[in-house]
């Protein structure tokens, strides 16, 4: 029989672990319709009919964070059908807090069955917990848990199953939340006024809650008419006048005032200091945070930028995919006589389209590593502590900096490490800021600018990453101020959470599934666009016919020709700059050997042409341009599977190529004037 | 009226109502932070701003700005 169960519990709950523990390997990863709030799905490793689904990382059910309303809507059945039983997910170390989110789950009308996670720390912290007597004072059944120890899990999942079978499930109404009398009558006399029009999908005390916090969505969804309204608007404000307090305040207050005596029975907490108040006297403490988090973000660039991660990646991109696939796969093609143009698709299309996506994989698989290993263990929540004052006046998160240091490797990697900012408008402008930063594809461009106009001069480089800082800062500033990024759709008031040992299965299992989303949302869109642009560079009108051309006749030298005189304001408006510009979209890499290919240039021979082609200025404009504009296809591919919508991708596009042109106009046009 | 921001390092609180509304406020009160419920300070970030408090049993952070909507007296 088909059962489904919602999994729900406050962030840094332990809900992950227990999610792998239930699903095994068996997990799909997605997104809420609508918005970037991850979704898994999977099925209980023991029984394929019980259908589980991940609620995101909640604290409450309020309509305020695109969290809370997609799990709120989905225990609602508002996005199909309503989970037949609710896994709460409490971790037993923050009891008092976790419990709160229970006593809405409780409402929604859904069995709820509790498991206590991480009653390991409980014990260690010398803390009592008794579990027999909570299940009781709170009337639910309840199973104990950690990390380690799964057997409690599976007993709670065969009771969910049980409890989610039955197909006529009354209300779950055991957990009565016991107000105080003056609010408990409040709800009674809503009920009276409006009970008619509550449907019986749910308890009527949870529409009487809603509409006693007065929830605009409840008051629509009932359809109460004006006079209704109006005795209601009344029962709350007398409501309110006898408590002093507003009635949201009162029905929170209530709430933890229920949870603080139903623990007074059975919890006791130890005032020693805890393991994680040990560790950050040092982590965050006003001499040594910044120290401490300059070694780990040096760490983190060694790792994955300077070292493992770049040393796997070039490997895939110089050896496997630019040597080996492509000899091996050519010999193949001579040995069956293949035409000069399927020859060409394979190895210079598909393969490199193909070696496109998966040569980001091992330096991401290290980044990935190393980011969930951060969050894991809890110091990513420090980094926003520590760097907020700094990065909000720009419209960023202090977690911003990993995705711009990380971005000076590669873009791809770095886009996908805005994932942990929690604020969507900081992560859109963290994500499109963070190519501004000159990658190591952006190198050779600066190199043969610096070669060719500057005498090899440090400081084109130097200014290159300048800019880029600049660039971030800039938009930052100018992001900020667009209606649809204001910042603080989430408020800062969150968690530091506490320290624990990274779970490694955890980590892993998190790192594969972002690895394999990357490949399928992003792969498709890199390896499109680079069939589309090896086409366009090998094919075009010659003589008359249609076919294979070279570069100078191709499709694209055409478009180049077109789009040139848009450049003439910024000082290389001619068409093989344009042309470049346009492969460096594939890959900047390809800026210096297209522009090698096009003005014939022998070996290392482009700077010396380049420079009677350009004047300093100009070259100038010319990298700022290609540094700062649009990035590469698979940065591209990145931010689309990042922003999750076409339309933010096109307006990243948009901003990036728009800022850049602006930058090097004005750059190119001052300069030509001192 | 004293409100959560102008409390030192060290020193506990206890919330007398919060002000404001809308999402700001009812992520504050969704997170403990209700009348009657003690805050300790416990520090400020390296800039100043924000502030680590305790309330029951964890570690919350939240800018200065913010938690002048938390109206308190000291305890």
């Amino acid at each position: 029989m088909n059962v489904s169960i919602a999994l729900a519990g406050n962030p840094n709950s332990g809900k992950t672990t227990v999610f792998n523990a239930l699903t095994g390997g068996d997990q799909y990863v997605g997104n809420w319709a609508g918005v970037t709030v991850e979704k898994k799905t999977g099925h209980l490793k023991t029984d394929k009919a019980v259908h589980i689904t991940d609620l995101p990382g909640i604290y409450a059910l309020s309509p305020y964070s695109p969290e809370e309303i997609v799990s709120h809507d989905f225990l609602m059945g508002k996005s199909g059908e309503k989970p037949d039983v609710i896994l709460d997910i409490v971790d037993a170390s923050n009891i008092e807090r976790n419990l709160y989110l229970t006593t809405q789950l409780a409402q929604t009308g859904i069995p709820i069955i509790l498991v206590l996670n991480m009653m390991d720390l409980v014990n260690r912290h010398g803390d009592k917990l008794d579990a027999a007597k909570l299940g009781e004072a709170l009337g639910v059944p309840i199973f104990e848990a950690s990390a380690l120890h799964e057997q409690g899990l599976a007993e709670a999942a065969k009771r969910a199953v049980e409890i989610g079978s039955v197909s006529h499930k009354p209300y779950h109404e055991r957990i009565h939340v016991e107000f105080s009398e003056t609010t408990a009558k409040a709800l009674e006399a809503i009920k009276a006024v409006a009970g008619a029009n509550m449907p019986k999908t749910r308890p009527a005390i949870h529409f009487a809650i809603d509409l006693f916090e007065r929830t605009a969505s409840a008051q629509s969804e009932l359809g109460l008419s004006g006079l209704q309204m109006e005795s209601i608007e009344k029962i709350i404000s007398d409501a309110e006048k006898a408590l002093g307090d507003d009635s949201e305040s009162i029905i929170a207050k209530e709430r933890y005032d229920y949870i603080a005596k139903v623990l007074s029975t059975c919890y006791q907490k130890s005032d020693r200091e805890s393991f994680s108040d040990k560790i950050d006297r040092f982590v965050t403490n006003k001499y040594l945070a910044i120290p401490i988090f300059a070694v780990v973000m040096f760490l983190v660039y060694y790792i994955s930028v300077a070292t493992i991660g770049a040393i796997g990646t070039n490997w895939v991109n110089d050896v496997l995919f630019g040597e080996w696939v492509p000899a091996a796969v050519g010999d193949a093609l001579t040995a069956v006589s293949a035409a000069p143009w399927l020859h060409s698709l394979i190895v210079d299309g598909i393969i490199a389209g193909v070696g496109a996506v998966l040569g980001f994989l091992p330096q991401m698989a290290v980044l990935f590593l190393l980011l969930s290993l951060l969050e894991d263990c809890g110091y990513m929540s420090r980094i926003a502590f520590i760097l907020d004052r700094v990065f909000r006046k720009f419209g960023l998160s202090g977690k911003s900096f990993i995705p711009f240091l990380v971005s000076t490797g590669c873009g791809v990697p770095g886009i996908m490490a805005a994932r942990p900012i929690e604020d969507e408008s900081q992560r859109r402008i963290t994500i499109i800021s963070t190519t501004f930063m000159p990658c190591s594809a952006k190198l050779p461009i600066i190199a043969m600018i610096a070669g060719g106009l500057f005498g090899n001069s440090a400081w084109v480089a130097f200014s290159a990453y300048l800019a880029g800082i600049a660039a971030i800062i800039l938009s930052g500033l100018i992001l900020k101020g667009f209606k649809k990024l204001k910042v603080s759709e989430m408020p800062f008031v969150m968690e530091l959470p506490s320290y624990h040992a990274p779970r490694l299965k955890n980590i892993f299992r998190h790192t594969w599934n972002q690895l394999k989303a990357f490949i399928i949302k992003a792969g498709t869109i890199i390896f499109a666009a680079s069939v589309l642009i090896w086409l366009l560079s090998n094919f075009g009108f010659n003589d008359g016919s249609f076919g294979m051309v070279d570069s100078e006749h191709s499709i694209l030298s055409y478009i180049g020709r077109v789009v040139a005189p848009l450049f003439i304001p910024l000082g290389f408006g001619t068409w093989q700059m344009a042309v470049a510009s346009i492969t460096g979209i594939a890959a900047k890499e390809n800026v210096v050997s297209t522009l090698s290919v096009l003005f014939s240039a022998g070996q290392g021979g482009i700077d010396t042409i380049l420079s009677s082609h350009l004047t300093a200025p100009a070259a100038y404009s010319f990298l700022l341009f290609n540094l700062l504009c649009a990035p590469c296809f698979a940065a591209i591919g990145a931010v689309r599977r990042e922003m999750n919508s076409t339309k933010w991708t096109l307006f990243a596009l948009l901003y990036q190529t728009a800022f850049a042109y602006v930058v090097s106009l004005l750059v190119y046009n001052i300069w030509r004037l001192i | 009226m004293k409100t959560l921001d102008g409390v030192r390092v060290g020193k506990r609180a206890a919330v007398t109502k919060i002000l404001g509304e809308g999402a700001l406020k009812r992520h504050i009160l969704d997170m403990g932070i209700t009348k009657g419920t003690v805050i300790e300070v416990r520090k400020a970030a390296p800039f100043g701003d924000p502030i680590q408090v305790n309330v029951r049993g964890f570690e919350l952070m939240l800018r200065k700005e913010d938690a002048k909507i938390i109206a308190v007296e000291m305890v």
